[in-house]
């Protein structure tokens, strides 16, 4: 993460100039934190949901009364943990970089926090599904990470053709990203209060999606 | 009495067409120590999934204690303890964490998991072991941790899928002597095995299930009254030359100080020791051929495919 502050806001951002009226290296840390608990969260619980599918302990659990709503919360919190961890520490890198000052302490907490349920939640769906090591590489090499870069981490969508800042409304992760950067820089692309809608009803989506999968066992019984 | 577990009508067809149970019908009675057996690929092990929740079923009726896993399945959970084939536990953590982690799935408290814990891993011989991470065991200290494992909340029923597998005679041994005082104690056990020697010396009653079919389910002393005839060995003090010659019996020469002979139930052995004594023959001594279940369920597995 540290190179990303190094090479896009100190050695390329120097030459960009301004961008919504700020630095560019102060433009792309919310959107460098929140890829950094992005990809966390997600690979903390489809490692180790996949990994406790892969040697057979997730029967520990199913043979047990265990509700189904509480396994996937209980992998939920391992993978948002991790992700806002390693956020927090991504924060305190950027803060050799830029002058955070964060403008709305709720909105920026509610964001993080909602993203990282969301795709620890993912992440889960992931595991679910996956039958090797592969499966559970694909999604994030092909899925995730164009949907981050794509997702207004390092640019505005403003700056896209009028075509594309319409293609791009279709990424969730933009939604959550300038969301989060309301919270920390007061400037967002789209509205915050659908962002926050649409964050909201993927969680919901995704939650329940997990819990219809583990009642009837797809991909975890026989 | 109470049944501990009762299977209705069980079907499975797994998603290739594979149909592993084509109507498997079971009674437990509470308190019983029961073997479940049959060849590979017979469905034992699709039994106990399905009874355990690791494998849904295709048709049919399974109650736990009276608890129906459809409509009760947090209940019935509850009163069951399973000890699976494969190692099924995180190869990455302690021994004790498995078991305490195991407790909490149930709801059981810390503190008492704990106490729990150490108490089931005193006894089943791994208290030393306590801290070491569950890779580093023996394949024998593996199968008493999932013991201790599926005992840990204390279930009335306790089913185990072939738990001595690969286990040394000595460990084999404790495992039995364990589980017999488990049973005493009040425990149902349900025990698939491919020792029959095991179920034989364990059991009171036995199914046999075949191409997932129960073709037998009774008391263990009723199956063995159907063996009609027993092979034995007998050694011999000095050696000879050839079979002797006994009416009603049909011996045959191993080697020169090694005899077989088969024996009809109804006929006893005294009559078959007085004729060779007459003959001259010392036996010192005998030992059957095979061991009488082995005998009898080779019998019903291949009539049943005939």
């Amino acid at each position: 993460m540290s190179l990303y502050f190094v090479i896009f806001g100190n050695l390329i951002g120097s030459r960009l100039g301004e961008i919504n009226g700020m630095r560019y290296i102060d433009f792309i840390v919310p959107g460098i934190i929140l890829m950094a608990v992005i990809n966390n969260a997600y690979s903390n619980v489809v490692s180790s949901f996949f990994s406790a599918k892969f040697q057979r302990h997730v029967e520990e659990m199913l043979v047990s009364p265990t509700p189904n709503y509480l396994i996937i919360l209980g992998y939920m919190s391992g993978g948002m943990a991790r992700g806002l961890t390693v956020g927090l520490v991504v924060t305190l890198v950027a803060m050799f970089f830029s002058d955070l000052q964060v403008q709305n302490i709720a909105l920026t907490f509610t964001v993080v926090l909602l993203t990282s349920m969301l795709f620890s939640l993912a992440g889960f769906i992931n595991a679910v599904f996956a039958k090797s090591f592969d499966d559970i590489s694909i999604i994030p090499t092909f899925v995730l990470t164009p949907l981050t870069y794509l997702g207004g981490v390092f640019f505005s969508i403003n700056m896209l053709p009028e075509m594309w800042q319409k293609v791009s409304l279709l990424n969730p992760v933009l939604y959550m990203v300038n969301a989060f950067r309301a919270g920390m820089l007061g400037v967002s692309d789209i509205d915050v209060t659908m962002a926050l809608f649409i964050i909201v009803l993927f969680v919901v989506a995704l939650f329940m999606v997990a819990l219809y999968l583990m009642k009837h066992g797809i991909g975890i019984r026989n | 009495m109470t049944t501990a577990l009762q299977i209705r009508g069980l079907r499975k067809t797994y998603p290739n067409g594979t149909e592993a149970l084509k109507g498997v019908d079971l009674d437990v009675a509470e308190g019983d120590f029961f073997a479940l057996l049959g060849p590979n690929g017979a469905g034992k092990s699709t039994t106990i999934g399905i009874v355990c929740a690791l494998v849904n079923k295709s048709g049919g009726e399974v109650r736990v204690f009276g608890y129906d896993i459809d409509k009760q399945p947090d209940a019935a959970k509850s009163c069951i303890g399973v000890v699976p084939q494969e190692f099924n536990f995180n190869q990455f953590e302690p021994v004790e964490e498995i078991v305490i982690n195991q407790a909490g799935y149930y709801g059981i408290p810390r503190s008492n998991a704990v106490a729990r814990t150490h108490s089931l891993l005193k006894k089943l011989g791994l208290w030393e072991k306590r801290r070491v991470m569950a890779r580093e065991l023996s394949g024998g200290q593996k199968r008493r941790l999932m013991i201790a494992r599926a005992l840990v909340h204390e279930p009335k029923l306790l089913i185990l899928d072939e738990p001595t597998a690969g286990v040394d005679i000595e460990i084999r041994r404790f495992m039995w002597e364990f589980l017999s005082k488990i049973n005493n104690e009040g425990t149902t056990i349900i025990l698939t095995t491919h020792y029959l020697e095991e179920a034989e010396s364990l059991c009171k009653h036995i199914a046999i299930i075949d191409r997932g079919e129960t073709i037998e389910n009774t008391a263990m002393k009723d199956l063995l009254l159907k063996l009609n005839v027993e092979t034995f060995v007998l050694n011999l003090k000095h050696p000879l030359a050839e079979c002797p010659q006994i009416s009603n019996y049909e011996f045959r020469r191993l080697d020169e100080n090694t005899l077989e002979v088969d024996i009809e139930k109804s006929r006893g052995i005294n009559e078959l020791f007085a004729q060779l004594s007459e003959q001259g023959i010392h036996v010192l001594s005998m030992r059957n051929k095979t061991n009488r279940l082995e005998e009898l369920f080779l019998r019903i597995v291949a009539g049943e495919a005939a």
